[in-house]
């Protein structure tokens, strides 16, 4: 094949796969949510291999955020480190992978694959436009039956090239595990630093693996249990800003905040509903809890949906916004309890041994994680109904769990006995695969955002 | 009452010593004559609880070694004739050691008897500066998970100022804060130190 029709052949298909988008032009299509209550379990035992070398860059040039030939081994070096962190696959490259040729991101050389072994293969290029930005196509191959699984395209702006392999490697995900993707989105967290009793708390932000990490607060004022909006563009948390614990919605590109409600009341464990329309939160009022919603807009009045005289606090929407779980200590100690929106039919769900807390809502509305507290804290899941009951994580003292968005994947906390230090870590729903996550200082208060668009 | 005054007297100087002994790093030999002041401390403070069976005394069996303690209240030990009245150096010289704070078991939030002497000793003070107003922290151990402890130090602060006012407090000069489990007094992770940050201290607003 000549350099020339294969540019022509290269141009046909970029025009089929990216099309007339311009940002994040495809996403695969979402695996089916099931709704039954069953678990559904990674199969471990059928790990894949998946090669990843290098994306080749035709006629490589200098981008602002480096030259494409480089960000073509690091695009595939981060769709390398998303599959293998998400325990599902064994990844080989692109270190220690031969470099392919442009002619090969669409003929593959099976044979050879075959011979590393490997199951699956990666390729793919990275080419930069007129405009500066990048196209970068990639392709999934079945190396057993030599045929092509799947292939995408997207265009973006060369310092959002992370964005581009975190697409990749969520396609390659969801169609190899037939799961909902994750790996492009975001997660807030506060970054801690100093002595146990002068902690320092700031409200940051990263990207799910870690990467494009930025702080939020200067940390004069201690902030807490961050919530990104549904569609990132802002956060709730709790500042000491005035003194006093009070839920603040935080703009990120305005970088302003207000109050979500004018009161002298502390007010703390602020959730968004699924929409984004609405806030649910906690409000102490002469000492007693009770949870409150008000609508995300700042005007309206907030709903009043607890009433008991013991603590009600935290909660979280189910999925679909019809439901809340929350916690309350009405029968003694710390339990599970759920209602609907409006404050009605509430119920208790949590009847093991323990104090249960935390829950939160998976996204594909299936389980509840909670941290349930027996001497130790211990991350867990049930069922909507309490039933099913699981353990995830044995430590010391594991807190705040918080969803992948495909609802697959747990992170919360771990505080260390003693030094009180703090880390983030995830676990998947069977109990395996429990890692730390990379974060400059150490972190807690861990939230999930959803898939970006 | 005057036995439960005595009581929490011995068991703050006990505290007292111990956190100034252990602040920074201790030199060995510093360390072992304050362990034996201390037996003595408890030991005496031990009787007197038998004694009178009241407040548990398993909540103060001695730390262990290498429990470091905060720097907490603010209290230089500034001449007598330079302290102004009414200042919150004043507040806590005439409280005694410790007295600006009450003690609560796991998960409660309910003023014993021996708390309740220690906040008459605060409305005592309040009473002879009229002008003063106190803010009433309320604190958490870190054996709990974050929200639910924001919300039971409310309760605990609550607490204290709803005692002070039903012994003729303005409950406007009392204001109330919760710092959940996020400012430790004493920092090990042991069962005496849970103990100390399960809290409700008294600080006056200058």
């Amino acid at each position: 094949m000549t350099s020339f029709s294969f540019y022509r052949k290269l141009a046909s298909l970029l025009l089929l796969i990216v099309g007339s988008h311009s940002v994040m032009a495809q996403t695969p299509p979402p695996a089916p949510a099931t709704d039954e209550p069953e678990l559904v379990e990674f199969d471990t035992s059928k790990t894949r291999s998946i090669a990843v070398p290098a994306l080749v860059a035709p006629a490589p040039v200098d981008t602002a955020a480096g030259n494409s030939a480089a960000l073509g081994r690091q695009i595939a070096e981060v769709i390398s480190s998303d599959l293998r962190a998400s325990g599902v696959f064994e990844t080989q490259g692109p270190n220690g992978l031969r470099a392919i040729s442009l002619g090969e991101v669409t003929a593959p050389q099976f044979d050879y694959w075959k011979g590393r072994p490997v199951e699956q293969l990666v390729q793919g290029f990275v080419r930069v436009g007129g405009d500066g930005n990048l196209t970068v196509g990639c392709y999934l191959y079945d190396v057993g039956f030599g045929n092509e699984t799947t292939r995408l395209g997207f265009n973006v702006p060369p310092r959002e090239w992370r964005r581009a392999a975190h697409k990749c490697a969520d396609a390659i995900y969801a169609k190899l595990t037939g799961e909902l993707p994750f790996f492009d989105s975001r997660i807030a967290y506060i970054a801690e630093t100093g002595p146990k009793g002068k902690r320092v708390k700031r409200l940051a932000i990263m990207d799910s693996d870690g990467a494009n990490h930025r702080f939020i607060t200067n940390g004069q004022s201690t902030a807490l249990t961050p919530r990104f909006s549904p569609n990132y563009k802002s956060i709730l948390y709790l500042s000491y800003v005035d003194g006093n614990p009070r839920i603040y919605v935080y703009d990120i590109d305005a970088g302003r905040q207000r109050l979500i409600t004018q009161s002298r009341n502390p007010t703390f464990a602020p959730r968004w509903s699924p929409d984004g329309q609405t806030i649910l939160y906690s409000m102490a009022v002469a000492g007693n809890t009770d949870i409150y919603k008000i609508s995300a807009s700042g005007s309206g009045t907030p709903v009043k949906l607890t009433t008991s005289p013991s603590i009600d606090v935290g909660g979280s929407f189910s999925p679909d916004g019809r439901q809340i779980v929350f916690e309350s200590d009405r029968s003694g100690s710390q339990q599970i309890y759920v209602m609907n929106a409006d404050g009605s039919s509430q119920r208790r769900i949590s009847f093991g041994s323990g104090r249960y807390a935390t829950p939160e809502w998976s996204p594909r509305a299936d389980l509840i994680a909670y941290t349930r507290i027996a001497g130790d804290f211990r991350v867990g899941t049930m069922r909507p109904d309490g039933s099913g009951e699981r353990l995830l994580t044995d430590s010391w003292q594991d807190e705040a769990p918080t969803w992948a968005p495909n609802g697959r994947v747990i992170q919360f906390f771990r505080t260390a006995k003693g030094s009180g230090k703090t880390s983030i870590w995830q676990v998947d729903l069977t109990g395996s695969n429990e890692r730390q996550l990379p974060t400059p200082v150490d972190g807690s208060d861990p939230a999930w955002g959803p898939v970006l668009p | 009452m005057g036995t439960g005054i005595a009581v929490s007297a011995f068991r703050y100087y006990f505290l007292y010593n111990f956190r100034d002994t252990h602040a920074g790093k201790p030199k060995e030999k510093t360390m072992k004559t304050n362990t034996i002041k201390m037996a003595a401390i408890l030991l005496a403070s031990t009787a007197l609880v038998a004694g009178c069976g009241k407040k548990k005394v398993e909540a103060l069996p001695p730390v262990a070694e290498g429990t470091e303690y905060a720097q907490p209240q603010p209290a230089p030990p500034a001449p007598v004739n330079q302290i102004v009245p009414g200042s919150q150096e004043d507040f806590l010289q005439q409280v005694g050691q410790f007295g600006d704070r009450i003690l609560f078991e796991t998960d409660r939030f309910n003023v014993d008897a021996e708390d309740q002497a220690t906040l008459q000793r605060q409305a005592q003070w309040l009473a002879l500066h009229p002008n003063a107003r106190i803010t009433v922290e309320g604190h958490a151990d870190e054996r709990g998970t974050r929200d639910y402890n924001l919300a039971l130090g409310e309760r605990r602060a609550n607490s204290a100022k709803n005692y002070l006012t039903s012994i003729g407090v303005d409950a406007s000069r009392i204001e109330t804060v919760s710092y959940g489990k996020e400012r430790p007094s004493a920092l090990g992770s042991d069962e005496q130190a849970w103990a100390q940050n399960r809290r409700a201290v008294t600080v006056t607003v200058q």
